[in-house]
């Protein structure tokens, strides 16, 4: 297999669709006999539903029909209306807090879907929302975890709990350890909430052909074949009746493309009153329908030697998970305790996780999930740890970072799933010297905690690792064309991260031909391969790339089968040239095998461990509590980099998410529950001018020796370490305070508090 | 209500109710889909399109709004084959991911080299402001508006 | 997040404009820039019966500057007082507001008088009619008058204007050459409302502060002068020592309450640095 393409910074295919403006989004869709679905939601966080009276709605000119939990009858559920079920870690105390697809009996969060509302266009149906006249009793409600922990309003009587599970991460014997410590620290910190929200909101387009008993469902994203699945059982009808279409995608990040309730509600809409039925969220619904992530307040202590060398970590973390058990719900909860420890070695871990079931909107995975919060509190913690015993914060994470011939690193396992992981290959030293060497550390670092101009300078440094690949498997296909061409097909997603370049690279070098004759990547769409899987955990290069190589190797196969045969000579005298099949002196051209096609798959049930190092200098105006990042740089491990400048694109972006969940991204509500910040006014994103001077370095000293590609999942390491290293920039320029940042964001408003308070004392 | 103008150098005629936004006007009446919508309350800039030459939110206009109006849009500002020198570097510097927020990435750029050809990296970042992306985190993205100055500057006599 | 249904009208005058709005008992508004109005529109916080767009009131988008000041036609956009080179010299400070407003597509269409309709507590322009004592002047179906634009805001989102009136002008008092000026403005992110912003001038009196102006936005219902602090300026030297003093004044005047993006004691303490800031740059 040659490298022409692999490794190349090869411009990417789809840019040019989408920078021309023809790119087909799921609101781009348009069909005749079109019905627009727009969706009531509650306006309570928590209560019983008493009565829904759509007559007024009804009434309504170009309002066709209102949908209620009454119309739903399947004979599959003991109510009627189907449960959403979990993907993840589906475990049976899960089971009581999954969500229905529409609110019946009880509403528990703002936003929680009561009616669906077809109309002849989305201003009608918004028209018609007004006339829905809603009764719901409503019942305390359960903002905090701190409330859900006390039981007295219980969102789910069934089990007289708010607590759906506790994961307990464990590892060796943390107790004895924490007995023969001779130094150890507790600290509470607290991740604030927000999600991975998309450019693009979520849709669903459906279409019933009740003739043949097809149903098409457009807006798929993530992991369309799951969704099938799960549609399938809700609607009654075979998988191979449906077919799932993911178009372009204005992102994922972990958040779109799981299965949630209006992915049932619209194609249920659609075979209602037999007409196609298209639903595009609103921003207004996104901010309060799309998972949210990351609230968690966690109090962990680490026990150490007097040289700083890790002994263990101890302790508890409360996710608040919202409303409902979502599909992948349990990801986060389970990796913050699981993976607190990232790099570092921790021989013994004991932490625990309570997931709290709060009236709020339903909690997700976002890029990262339990990981940027896991690395938040290990960096402030060993922060602290090297001021207290006098260490250099840098050398302390040196002694502590797995080394480079300790691989596979055995990381804590998690029950009751029991859930084990190992690290792969790398050396984390590595990455930190070259991050220490680009960002000029051995200067710079004397800049902290001083006061220039006004501003008190900063250094943060944090390592990472980022697990990626989830197996257990991916599907690719090969197919000829008319032309000679050669179409890849995948069973994984695309979310923009440019899979059909990357695709393309790939299989063009496992077949040896110019990148050209691979003329189209398909992704996503159910009907393409046999068996997919989907965009997460970072494992389309992994997953896909490597189920393109067995495909392209099934391919020649069959193509040197096929060939000999019509070529009258061995098997193993064909070769493939550009367009031309050539055997032993003859040769076809390739489009003489149009339709011949070929699947192959990747079976794994190993992660991959991209890893590195962030270090941030910043400046704090510590009056207005604000601020600026002078230089922040990424070195990242990514084993073998396919295309280079999407990488990088995958380093920057992430690392700006994360930057953002680190200083402007809050979710918030109030003590009954009702959500506070509705608008791209009240939820900050990162803009172009708030993060200016980011570098990254992405290296390949370290493939992983898992796939046969070597690469390792590189999506999600830029936002893990954000969090953590900007917390320890802001304590190390606020050091003549005192301040020691505990909570994220790290709003003006906080930062200049914890002044106010170190002050005070 | 009639309304009547300009889009992308064609006149166009569309009868309309007042609320409709020239957003969804183009997008749903005129299946112009490359302008698109992300928030629907003047925030994310995806919407942009350039109004009698300036770049506006078109989900803060009304569609009544532009009667007699110019409109281009990233349509307007794209070719039939090949790619623009601004959309050109925008591909060679990988300035977009998922493409959502490009169009209005685009035409805003467009909009600021044409008036000012000269700009440096800190009133980019400045115009660009105005537009939100969630994949590239905006490096990539001024330094493609940055390298697209020399196009700019040639067209102005 | 479709807009509610309304009528829609374009009058081609201020008269049929304001005999629009009276005809529609209360329930209509007047359309400018439409970039404060529409938002609402689409969370349907609003929901008039009738837009009156103000587009073809061509009378309404002149910047005149007279000896007597600047007049600022209703329907002026902000991007037309940031290309008007005239305005440096005859009204820096009104320039320098300006510049913080939103981002560049809103430039190009939001007026002077849409935001001063809207009186967001936050907003810059109200606060620059504030400080420099402005003009307001107004018609409706009574006839035209002047509002001072100490009285035109009366509370978050709330002014003096009557259903059936709509703003012409903004009269900004001449601008001395002489004059001292500030602005500083704190926002979470470039073009955000402020978190707190202080916009000061004086005029210098050979050494001495004279005819100082304080005018803040973002840390009450609507934006306000502060004459505590310019108590504490007026006929002194602007040394560090009055300007401390000033800071302290300014944070004591202001009561604001705790958001989402902030708490009141911070605001309370910001404002008091956004004053000791912009008279630090007036000085030099």
């Amino acid at each position: 297999m040659k490298n022409t393409f692999i490794g190349a910074s090869i411009e990417r295919r789809e840019d040019l669709r989408f920078l021309r403006g023809r790119g087909t989004y799921v609101d781009d869709l348009q069909v005749p006999g079109l019905l627009y679905a727009v969706i009531l939601r509650s306006s309570v966080a928590h209560g019983r539903l008493r009565s829904i009276d759509t007559s007024g709605a009804l009434k309504i000119e170009g309002v066709h029909a209102v949908i209620t939990a009454k119309d739903m009858t399947s004979k599959d559920y003991p109510s009627g209306v189907p449960i959403v079920p979990m993907r993840l870690q589906p475990l049976p105390e899960f089971q009581p807090y999954e969500q229905p697809v529409i609110a019946h009996q009880k509403v528990r969060y703002v936003g929680e879907p009561i009616a669906v509302v077809l109309a002849s266009s989305v201003a009608v149906g918004e028209d018609a929302l007004e006339q829905i006249a809603v009764e719901i009793d409503e019942l305390p409600a359960v903002a905090t975890w701190q409330v859900a922990s006390e039981n007295r309003s219980v969102l789910f009587e069934a089990t007289g709990t708010n607590r759906s599970l506790t994961f307990e991460a464990r590892k060796g014997n943390a107790d004895a350890a924490f007995k023969e410590a001779p130094y150890t620290r507790r600290e509470r910190m607290r991740t604030g909430r927000h999600y991975g929200l998309t450019m693009e909101p979520r849709g669903v387009m459906a279409e019933w052909d009740a003739t043949n008993n097809k149903l098409t469902v457009s807006g798929a994203a993530k992991v369309p074949f799951f969704n099938r699945r799960i549609l399938a059982k809700q609607i009654g009808l075979p998988e191979s009746a449906i077919e799932m279409i993911e178009n372009d995608v204005g992102g994922g990040y972990g958040a779109r493309g799981e299965f949630y309730p209006e992915d049932f509600l619209i194609p249920f809409a659609a075979m209602h009153v037999n007409r196609p039925v298209k639903w595009i969220e609103d921003r207004r619904e996104n901010l309060m329908a799309m998972n949210h992530a990351r609230e968690t307040e966690a109090e962990l202590e680490i026990a150490c030697q007097r040289d700083g060398t890790i002994l263990a970590l101890r302790g508890e973390v409360h996710t608040d998970m919202g409303a409902y058990m979502r599909t992948n719900g349990a990801v986060g909860a389970r990796n913050a305790p699981q993976f607190v420890t990232g790099p570092y070695r921790c021989p013994h871990h004991k932490v625990d996780s309570h997931l709290w079931m709060t009236n709020k909107t339903p909690v997700g995975t976002y890029r990262g999930p339990g990981r940027f919060e896991g690395s938040f509190y290990m960096e402030r913690l060993l922060d602290m740890v090297a001021a207290d015993l006098g260490i250099d914060r840098v050398e302390l994470r040196r002694r502590n970072l797995i080394g480079k011939a300790e691989h596979p690193y055995k990381l804590a396992t998690a029950q009751p799933t029991n859930a084990h992981d190992q690290t792969d290959s790398g050396d984390y030293e590595a990455t930190l010297d070259r991050c220490l060497k680009e960002f000029d550390y051995a200067d710079v670092s004397k800049l902290g905690g001083k006061l220039i101009d006004g501003r008190y300078h900063g250094i943060g440094v944090s390592c990472f690792i980022e697990g990626g690949a989830a197996g257990p498997k991916e599907s690719a296909r090969l197919e000829v064309n008319d032309d000679g061409t050669i179409m890849v097909y995948m069973g994984t997603a695309s979310v923009g991260q440019g899979v059909e370049t990357i695709y393309a690279q790939i299989a063009a070098d496992a077949l040896e031909v110019p990148i050209d004759r691979i003329r189209h990547v398909y992704h996503g769409s159910t009907g393409i391969v046999s068996d997919g899987y989907g965009a997460y955990h970072s494992r389309s290069v992994v997953m896909g790339g490597s189920a393109v190589l067995d495909a392209t190797q099934k391919f020649m196969a069959l193509l040197r089968q096929a060939a000999g045969k019509r070529l009258g000579c061995d098997e193993s005298k064909i070769t493939l040239d550009v367009d031309k099949v050539i055997g032993d002196g003859v040769s076809l051209p390739l489009k003489e095998f149009v339709g011949l096609t070929a699947e192959g798959a990747f079976l794994n049930h190993k992660h991959t461990y991209s890893y590195g190092t962030h270090a941030a200098h910043i400046t704090v105006d510590a009056r207005l509590g604000q601020i600026e990042i002078v230089d922040y740089v990424v070195v990242q491990d990514v084993g073998r980099a396919i295309n280079p400048l999407t990488v990088r694109g995958q380093v920057i972006g992430s690392l700006v998410q994360g930057l953002g969940g680190a200083v402007l991204e809050d979710l918030k509500y109030d003590a009954q529950g009702q959500f506070l910040t509705g608008s791209l006014a009240d939820y900050l994103l990162p803009t172009a001018s708030d993060f200016p001077n980011l570098r990254c370095f992405v290296t390949e000293d370290h493939p992983s020796p898992i796939n046969p590609l070597g690469a390792k999942g590189a999506g999600e390491g830029g936002i893990v370490a954000a969090g953590g290293c900007m917390a320890n920039a802001v304590a190390n320029a606020l050091q003549s305070f005192g301040v020691q940042p505990r909570d994220l964001p790290l709003s003006p408003s906080a930062i200049w508090q914890l002044v106010q308070d170190a002050r005070k004392q | 209500m009639a309304t009547k103008f300009e889009v992308n150098g064609k006149p166009v005629e569309v009868e309309v109710e007042p609320r409709l936004t020239l957003a969804d006007c183009l997008r749903h009446h005129l299946r112009l889909t490359g302008t698109h919508v992300g928030c629907e309350h003047g925030v994310c800039g995806a919407c942009t399109v350039l109004v009698d030459g300036r770049a506006v939110r078109s989900c803060l206009m009304l569609a009544v709004q532009a009667d007699g109006a110019k409109v281009v849009t990233v349509e307007g500002l794209s070719h039939d084959e090949g790619l623009t020198p601004l959309q050109t570097s925008f591909r060679k510097h990988h300035a977009l991911q998922c493409g959502f927020c490009t169009p209005g990435m685009i035409t805003t750029a467009h909009a600021l080299l044409s008036e000012e050809p000269d700009c440096d990296a800190d009133r980019v970042r400045e115009v660009l402001s105005g537009n939100l992306c969630r994949c590239t985190g905006y490096i990539s993205i001024v330094e493609a508006v940055l390298d697209a100055r020399a196009a700019y500057k040639k067209a102005v006599p | 997040m479709k807009l509610p249904p309304f009528e829609y009208a374009c009058p081609t005058s201020v008269a049929e404009a304001v005999a629009l709005l009276a005809g529609h008992d209360g329930d209509a508004k007047p359309l400018a820039g439409g970039q404060s109005l529409v938002p609402m529109l689409a969370f349907r916080v609003a929901s008039p019966s009738l837009l009156v767009d103000l587009r073809k009131l061509e009378e309404l988008r002149q910047i005149k500057i007279t000896q007597d000041g600047v007049v600022l036609g209703a329907m002026v956009r902000w991007r037309d007082i940031l290309e008007d080179v005239r305005l440096a010299k005859a009204h820096p400070l009104l320039v320098a507001a300006v510049e913080h407003v939103a981002h560049y597509q809103i430039r190009n269409r939001g007026t002077v008088g849409g935001s001063m309709a809207h009186a967001d507590p936050a907003a810059e322009m109200p606060g620059i009619a504030v400080t420099c004592d402005a003009q307001i002047g107004v018609v409706g179906k009574a006839g035209s008058r002047v509002i001072a634009a100490g009285d035109f805001f009366q509370g978050p989102l709330m002014t003096a204007l009557g259903a059936d009136e709509i703003i012409t002008e903004i009269r900004l008092p001449a601008w001395p050459g002489k004059r001292r000026f500030g602005f500083q403005e704190f926002a979470r992110r470039r073009g955000d409302f402020a978190m707190a912003a202080a916009a000061v001038f004086y005029d210098d009196d050979s050494g001495t502060a004279r005819n100082a102006h304080v005018g803040v936005i973002g840390v009450g219902d609507r934006p306000m002068r502060l004459p505590s602090v310019e108590a504490i300026l007026n006929g002194q030297k602007i040394n560090e020592a009055v300007i401390a003093k000033a800071e302290a004044a300014a944070s004591a005047a202001v009561d604001p309450r705790d958001d989402i993006h902030a708490s009141g004691a911070y605001r309370k303490a910001l404002v008091g640095v956004m004053v000791e800031r912009a008279l630090k740059a007036a000085a030099t």
